[in-house]
């Protein structure tokens, strides 16, 4: 069983077509991995997806950073 | 030739006039058609004309959570909804001096608001799948305005920039967002007019009579076909030359 900072970055990975090596902590989705707004919005439905959890719209947009995405995700996530 | 082969619609407002044939048209291109009514009557009514191509179910467009649980049950129950078709609309007219507030709000809260919340609950899965089609069925009245009218017609006018931008938003994910505005057109809403009022119509009308919904229903289900795809964010007008715009 992968953990969650494995899956989240699986994801990330695969939604933003980006290298596994480029998903820094630190990286922001915007910023540095050259998601627009509309793919931030996919990657949280796919987190959603991903981990059987519903992300509120204001708890989706501080997710802005792959350390946050991870972070929020084993907050909240039963597995 | 059927171009919607395995593709699953939803149409609002299907019970009877333009979305009763909008929703005939999709089942004739081939596609099953999931149509909306307000009551379990119109349900069962829409159930009866589309017999094994489709169903007919009640919902309440105003309701944001009946309406989310419904687009999830729909999902899961027939895999996908490829396309949607927002046709359900009401109108109360009255000159604007005399409106009331919840005549105002009752026609922006069916007619524009709603298209908003259903939108929304179905492009999720559209945007999963990299394709979609949204049209929202706009009125000849929101381009020209009409007296007694200010509320129907501001909603008409607002699904059409609501659209565009919904395009612009979406384009890039394979789904397009378009508007078909029919002008006068045969239905029971029309039907109640004397024949002195539809002379005065007819005079503003080039083509010299109504308009059918299933010349309505075409361009619908044109925009749904494949041949639409690089279409997005546009207004096909149905009028008989009306409006010329």
């Amino acid at each position: 069983m992968s953990t969650i900072e494995e899956r989240v970055k699986k994801i990330i990975v695969e939604q933003l077509g980006v290298k596994e090596e480029e998903v820094k902590p630190e990286a922001s989705f915007e910023n540095d991995l050259g998601a627009d707004s509309l793919d931030t919005v996919e990657l949280v439905m796919a987190l959603e997806e991903e981990f059987e959890t519903e992300i509120p719209d204001e708890e989706a947009e501080k997710i802005k950073t792959v350390q946050a995405a991870i972070d929020y995700v084993s907050a909240h996530s039963d597995d | 030739m059927q171009s919607l082969t395995e593709q699953v619609a939803l149409v609002t407002g299907a019970s009877r006039g333009i979305g009763r044939a909008i929703a005939e048209s999709l089942v004739a291109q081939g596609a099953f058609v999931i149509g909306t009514a307000t009551s379990e009557q119109g349900a069962a009514a829409i159930d009866e004309y589309l017999g094994d191509n489709g169903k007919g179910i009640a919902l309440n467009v105003t309701d944001t959570e009946q309406l989310t649980d419904t687009i999830k049950g729909l999902e899961k129950e027939y895999g996908k909804i490829d396309i949607l078709v927002n046709n359900a609309g009401i109108t109360r007219d009255n000159l604007m001096m005399r409106m009331k507030d919840d005549e105002w709000e009752a026609v922006i809260n069916t007619n524009l608001s709603a298209v908003f919340r259903v939108c929304k609950a179905v492009i999720r899965g559209m945007m999963k799948r990299r394709s979609g089609r949204i049209i929202n069925i706009s009125s000849v009245v929101g381009t020209t305005g009409n007296p007694g009218q200010v509320n129907y017609c501001a909603a008409k006018a607002g699904l059409v920039g609501f659209s565009k931008s919904l395009a612009k938003e979406v384009a890039a994910r394979g789904i397009t967002v378009n508007c078909v505005a029919p002008g006068f057109i045969d239905t029971d809403m029309t039907k109640a007019l004397t024949d002195d009022q539809k002379q005065a119509i007819f005079a503003n009308i080039p083509a010299e009579r109504l308009g059918k919904p299933e010349e309505v229903a075409a361009a619908v289900s044109f925009l749904a076909s494949p041949g639409a795809a690089y279409i997005t964010g546009e207004t096909i007008h149905v009028n008989g030359g009306m409006a010329m715009v």
